[in-house]
């Protein structure tokens, strides 16, 4: 089982997570295309303008007005992006099968970043289930989703401080990070692949055509 | 949350006009629509949106509601568009019905909460595909239709005749002359630098802002002109009933009125949709990118007057004044900066208010919703109660409006709320505190 999960497994999801972004990426251009009216108006000064506004933390009104949401949510994309590629352990095994390594977190940074991901995530949770406006739209998949990024991190902290079966934690472990992997392209969790097209797009909008900040 | 959002409003043109509809012709519309040409930001827009709320505060309905999730942005998204497309076009008249009360009268396409998503995502836009869907069933408040209607046959909002136009300009041209000496309206003049264009319910309900036009016009001295044919009314009801073929019709025509009149540009009169529909939402359908004759708002050419000195100001205007900021000129354009020197350079108490530039809160009027009529009144002056409570804030006796839908709208505002506040466009201002030199003093 942990041969088959921290092999073949990891080729599939890697080659489904960066095959299916590529392709939606590409399917998103060629809708694009045929919209006819949207890449003449980008404007690769406005969208840039608007991207750094939007990935600054306090830049923009309304990331001002919610200081706690703005402080999570930037901690936990920073935290769940970062922490996973210059971790020491998943370093080793690239070196292991690879050949190749970076600079990687000190262990103890990197244990304290996955704690920030796991109360993020419950953050997000209890803010799904308290606020009005945002249970209002939420549907399963958002709970599921959540609990998807969710995972790979629970089981990672737990696999490193050796609480549970190590074993079944980190096969656990290894199965839902590919999880995670395989699924981005294809649920709303693309929004990271999407998110500087929808903005620059915008921005574009704001800037070019409507002589306007949008933020 | 299944109930109502409010008492149920009669009206004939989603009542009536469910009865006509089959299930195969609603599935049919839905996937014609959401499949050919909205398909790119319709798709990266519903996988992008992580549905975390984040724009609900944008919006004044849902402000005004005490924060009510159903009037949120992505709320009535949510209840429309997701629906729609998780049920594959596999819904009901009822449900078309819903959709339209929600898109038509709920919402006011005025993209303040594309500033509010983390993301960008145009909340107005998938709200406008809404319209257009109900547009093409005929699911369409009537009253909205009925100007709808007098755009596709008259190419003017109000079912205005060409006589009447004439008759009414020339009537306007008499009465300026009683203020200033050769006050014209100069009809057809080929070649004039610039097109004055107003909308339909100019010459039918407030013919003086004619009058105020004639008077400015002549006093700062400008090679003016307007068409005494089609082509007059730049306003566009179509663009925001979801006919879109209409309005590329009107905004054809008014381009095509400035080509024959060879002027160099167009100047628009006090509104904020019409410049809308000119600037943006019709060059975009036509695929043109750039309106094909330079066109100003009336806000700019009432700054580039008194920044050139060409209208000069005799006294300032005293009672205390603020401002209602047009989403359409303001977070559409960016004209806030010349509004404020506009106000300043003619009043003596401006007061500001606040939120304001691009954040200011739609008048709750535009985007069609006034234009649905009577019965969608209460809804429409209910869902703005931040604006009445912003207005009151600034503790002005005026509030300038340079739009017609703001003006109608904030009018009801201030009535319902009992504001006891006075609206004004910024020509009556103008007219009123403007330096008349001797030679033309009647
Ligand atoms: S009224 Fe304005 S802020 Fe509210 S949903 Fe519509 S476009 Fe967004
Ligand atoms: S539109 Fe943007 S702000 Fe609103 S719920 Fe979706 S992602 Fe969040």
């Amino acid at each position: 089982m942990y041969e088959f999960v921290s092999g073949p497994l990891v080729w599939i999801s890697f080659i489904v997570f960066i095959g299916g972004s590529l392709y939606r990426l590409c399917s998103m251009h060629k809708l694009a295309k045929k919209e006819k009216v949207i890449y003449p108006y980008m404007s690769l000064k406005y969208g840039l303008r608007s991207i750094i506004h939007w990935v600054i933390p306090f830049a923009s009104t309304n990331m001002r007005r919610r200081p706690l949401m703005t402080v999570t949510t930037f901690a936990f994309h920073i935290c769940l992006v970062l922490t996973p590629i210059f971790l020491l352990s998943h370093n080793i095994l690239w070196y292991q099968s690879w050949k190749i390594s970076w600079w990687t977190l000190p262990e103890g940074t990197a244990d304290i970043m996955t704690v920030i991901v796991i109360l993020a995530a419950f953050f997000f949770l209890a803010r799904r289930l308290v606020l009005p406006e945002v249970r209002f739209v939420t549907f399963a998949s958002d709970y599921a989703l959540l609990i998807i990024a969710l995972a790979p991190f629970l089981t990672g902290f737990l696999a490193y401080h050796q609480w549970l079966p190590y074993k079944t934690i980190l096969i656990l472990h290894i199965l839902s990070g590919e999880l995670m992997l395989i699924v981005i392209p294809f649920t709303r969790l693309s929004h990271m692949l999407y998110f500087v097209f929808t903005r620059a797009y915008m921005g574009s909008e704001f800037g070019a055509v409507r002589n306007s900040k949008d933020w | 949350m299944a109930e109502p959002a409010k008492e149920i409003v009669v009206d004939p043109g989603l009542d009536e006009t469910i009865k006509k509809l089959t299930p195969k012709k609603i599935e049919d519309t839905i996937n014609k629509v959401l499949t050919k040409g909205a398909a790119a930001r319709l798709k990266v827009y519903m996988q992008t949106c992580v549905h975390c709320g984040l724009c609900s505060e944008a919006c004044h309905f849902y402000l005004s509601h005490d924060k009510d999730p159903r009037f949120s942005p992505v709320g009535k998204v949510k209840q429309t568009l997701w629906e729609i497309v998780k049920r594959k076009g596999r819904v009901d008249g009822e449900f078309i019905k819903n959709c339209s009360r929600i898109a038509h009268t709920e919402c006011n396409v005025c993209r303040r909460c594309s500033m509010y998503c983390p993301f960008g995502i145009d909340m107005a836009y998938l709200l406008l595909l809404v319209r257009r869907i109900c547009a093409l069933l005929g699911v369409v408040p009537q009253y909205l239709q009925d100007t709808v209607n007098s755009h596709a046959v008259t190419m003017n909002q109000m079912w205005v005749k060409q006589d009447e136009w004439i008759d009414t300009l020339q009537w306007q041209e008499e009465d300026a002359q009683d203020e200033v000496k050769n006050a014209r309206i100069p009809l057809d003049k080929e070649g004039a630098e610039i097109m004055y264009s107003v909308i339909g319910p100019e010459p039918k309900f407030l013919a003086q802002l004619l009058g105020n036009i004639s008077i400015i016009m002549t006093v700062a001295g400008m090679d003016w002109t307007m068409p005494s044919f089609d082509g007059w009314d730049n306003s566009n009801m179509p663009m925001y009933s979801g006919d879109f073929e209409t309005m590329a019709r009107v905004e054809r025509k008014h381009f095509e009125a400035a080509f024959k009149l060879k002027v160099k540009k167009i100047v628009m009169g006090e509104c904020g949709h019409a410049f809308r529909g000119a600037v943006y939402d019709g060059p975009k359908w036509l695929a043109w990118k750039e309106p094909p004759v330079p066109l100003i708002h009336a806000v700019q050419f009432y700054y580039e007057l008194i920044r050139d000195g060409k209208i000069k100001i005799a006294r300032k205007f005293e009672q205390p004044v603020t401002i209602q900021e047009p989403c359409n000129i303001i977070r559409g354009r960016g004209l806030g900066d010349m509004l404020r020197y506009i106000m300043r350079a003619t009043c003596e108490d401006f007061r500001d208010v606040s939120p304001r530039y691009e954040h200011n809160y739609c008048c709750c009027a535009g985007g069609g919703v006034i234009n649905c009529g009577p019965p969608w009144k209460k809804n429409r002056v209910e869902g703005n109660r931040v604006k009445a409570e912003q207005l009151k804030a600034t503790g002005a006796e005026v509030v300038i409006t340079p739009c017609h839908n703001c003006h109608s709208g904030i009018e009801d505002i201030v009535n319902y709320y009992k504001l006891g506040m006075h609206v004004k466009f910024f020509s009556e201002i103008l007219v009123d505190v403007m330096e008349i030199p001797e030679e033309l003093k009647v």
